[in-house]
């Protein structure tokens, strides 16, 4: 049954391949293929799920060689909740592409390959490997974010190549050091070995040093940052959900896993400037990311800084290092996959029918939209923490755990994030419901429509950020054994 | 510190790669450059791989002669990342063509000009 890890990578990476041979015979081929590929991807995301949850670990020795000296495919209860998140949220962001668009076969292929890219990077238990997917959800991103037409959608994606490419080349370069230190790629067998390395050596030091900075670049940490707001707000809607709610996340997902299982607890007693370091970046990604979300003006690039606040304060969870506040990440990520995907959304059916782009435009949009108006103010009270959401549970296991740890000044940012929260979304909300429609605003530009499927996607993502809100604590009780070792 | 230097030339080799490449790419204006200097900066990392993976002495990793071998992994990671690398470029290229044909420009100051700083 260990097949169920290969068959999760390899069907999205083979179905990528039909839209432009299908493509030849049939034009518009490629949403029911990604729509058929995704369907199986969610059904056996869910399997592995179940499966997990009945046996603790999943593993699978690609090729038939044993790790530590062949790859290894793992699936543990801190894998299976992206892996799900990731194939639910694909699946169903192809109910708003369908009417919204991009409907091109090479979006579809590139869409699919990026799914790949994510849930390998979720699955993999080898660092090299991990360079690997970290490329292939790049390089497709980075082609994903071009899809919107002009320059500077170009200039955007270009923009976030060059950083991308950075980090995951820092990233290599740190696998490197892991190498010469203890002679194998496995992580588990690296966490095993670097003890003998030395956890205070310099080389070991180094190679945390440029992986974290790598993947850093990747979870948009302030100061390497510069790349999002361009690329999430320059990139078709469909896209912006996926950039915002997975790739960001997802990222932050292989920092856990770098802390965790590849270096380790052990090494950050060695080093305390380590996770010093994690803090320090994190707070600022907090503050940063707040602050200019609430002197935003532009919609789609106010979601974009509060995605880097947002991921910010799961990264002070990891860096707190005590399960509570792992647990807390962990839930904060998910979490805010579901509610950033929603915000989009939400925000796109508006951007559709009536070309609101600014939060001005969004005047009174709630008397002529009021579905899809609700959906975007629960999904912003989500952000800002208000039971039932799933934006709660989250902040409050990472602010519980950094009392257990003596780490107030965490306690306090995760405070201050939720008003600035408030500050950006209580605007937003206010001119939706309170103020007086204006003439332009509230008429419908040109053909523009809100599908069926993209109100229906919008009011799921909604039901959806309730129900995790009450499912914390089963997510907590998953989490528990992949987190023992703190 | 020469000699150290010296019997570790190619390491020094790869990290003057790293800085020359990375250099080039934050500081030359022309986008294609930029890509220059980024394959520079890879290029630097995969000696520094191909490096750690030689031993004095060893023979090619193919086993009919008498070892000792030099490391094969490092060389096989290595093909991959240049296969990464090669992507890489291939997109970036692409969204090169893009932006010159919108503005008509590859320099970064100029595009700056055009769109107003943002």
């Amino acid at each position: 049954m260990s097949e169920l890890l290969v068959a999760l990578l390899v069907l999205p990476i083979v179905a990528a391949v039909l839209p432009p041979l299908l493509g030849l015979v049939w034009k518009r081929s490629g949403w029911p293929i990604a729509t058929a590929a995704l369907t199986v991807q969610a059904g056996l995301a869910l399997a592995l799920a179940a499966r997990v949850v009945e046996e603790g670990v999943a593993s699978h020795a690609v090729g038939g060689i044993a790790p530590p000296h062949g790859i290894e495919l793992l699936a543990d209860g801190l894998a299976v909740p992206f892996v799900v998140l990731i194939a639910v949220v694909s699946l169903g962001l192809l109910a708003y592409t369908r009417v919204a668009g991009p409907r091109s076969n090479p979006f579809y292929s590139l869409y699919l390959l990026l799914v790949a890219g994510l849930t390998g990077i979720c699955l993999t238990a080898d660092a090299f490997t991990l360079y690997v997917f970290l490329e292939i959800s790049g390089l497709t991103a980075y082609a994903l974010v071009a899809r919107t037409p002009g320059g500077e959608a170009a200039l955007a994606a270009l923009k976030y190549l060059f950083l991308g490419t950075v980090g995951a080349t820092f990233y290599l370069l740190g696998v490197g050091y892991v190498y010469v230190a203890t002679g194998t790629l496995n992580m588990a067998d690296i966490a095993t070995h670097l003890s003998t390395a030395g956890h205070d050596s310099r080389l070991v030091i180094a190679a945390f040093a440029f992986m974290v900075l790598g993947v850093g670049i990747k979870v948009a940490l302030v100061p390497l940052h510069t790349w999002l707001p361009g690329a999430h707000s320059k990139a078709p809607v469909a896209v912006s959900v996926v950039l915002s709610g997975l790739v960001t996340g997802v990222a932050a997902y292989a920092d856990i896993r770098l802390v965790l299982t590849l270096f380790t607890p052990e090494f950050f007693d060695a080093v305390g400037v380590a996770n010093d370091a994690l803090l320090v970046a994190a707070a600022a990604s907090v503050l940063y990311g707040g602050f200019s979300a609430v002197s935003e003006t532009n919609v789609k690039r106010v979601l974009a800084y509060s995605t880097i606040a947002q991921v910010g304060i799961s990264v002070l969870g990891i860096g707190v290092l005590t399960s509570t506040a792992m647990t807390g990440a962990v839930i904060h990520l998910v979490g805010h996959g579901v509610m950033k995907s929603g915000l989009f959304l939400g925000g796109g059916c508006l951007a559709a029918r009536y070309g609101a782009t600014t939060v001005e435009d969004y005047a009174g949009l709630a008397r002529e939209e009021p579905v899809v108006a609700a959906c975007f103010s629960v999904q912003a009270l989500g952000m800002v923490g208000i039971p039932p959401t799933a934006g709660l549970p989250g902040k409050w296991f990472i602010a519980l755990g950094a009392v257990e740890a003596g780490y107030w000044p965490v306690t306090a940012l995760v405070f201050v994030s939720t008003f600035l929260s408030v500050a950006v979304f209580g605007p937003v909300l206010y001119r939706l419901y309170f103020h007086a429609p204006s003439e332009r605003a509230t008429t419908p530009q040109g053909e523009g429509r809100i599908s069926f499927g993209m109100k229906a996607i919008t009011v799921a993502a909604t039901l959806a950020t309730v129900a995790l809100g009450f499912s914390a604590p089963y997510l907590g009780r998953l989490l528990a054994p992949a987190l023992e070792v703190l | 510190m020469i000699d150290v230097l010296l019997a570790r030339a190619t390491y020094v080799a790869a990290f003057g790669l790293v800085a020359l490449g990375l250099f080039v790419l934050v500081d030359d204006q022309n986008l294609l450059k930029k890509v220059f200097g980024l394959n520079v900066f890879q290029t630097g990392v995969f000696l520094f791989f191909i490096s750690a993976g030689y031993r004095v002495g060893g023979a090619p990793p193919i086993l009919a002669g008498d070892g000792p071998y030099v490391n094969p992994l490092p060389q096989v990671l290595m093909l991959t990342a240049i296969v990464v690398g090669v992507s890489v470029t291939a997109v970036a290229l692409a969204l090169i063509v893009r932006i010159h044909r919108a503005y008509g420009t590859v320099r970064e100051d100029e595009l700056r000009e055009v769109l107003g700083d943002e």
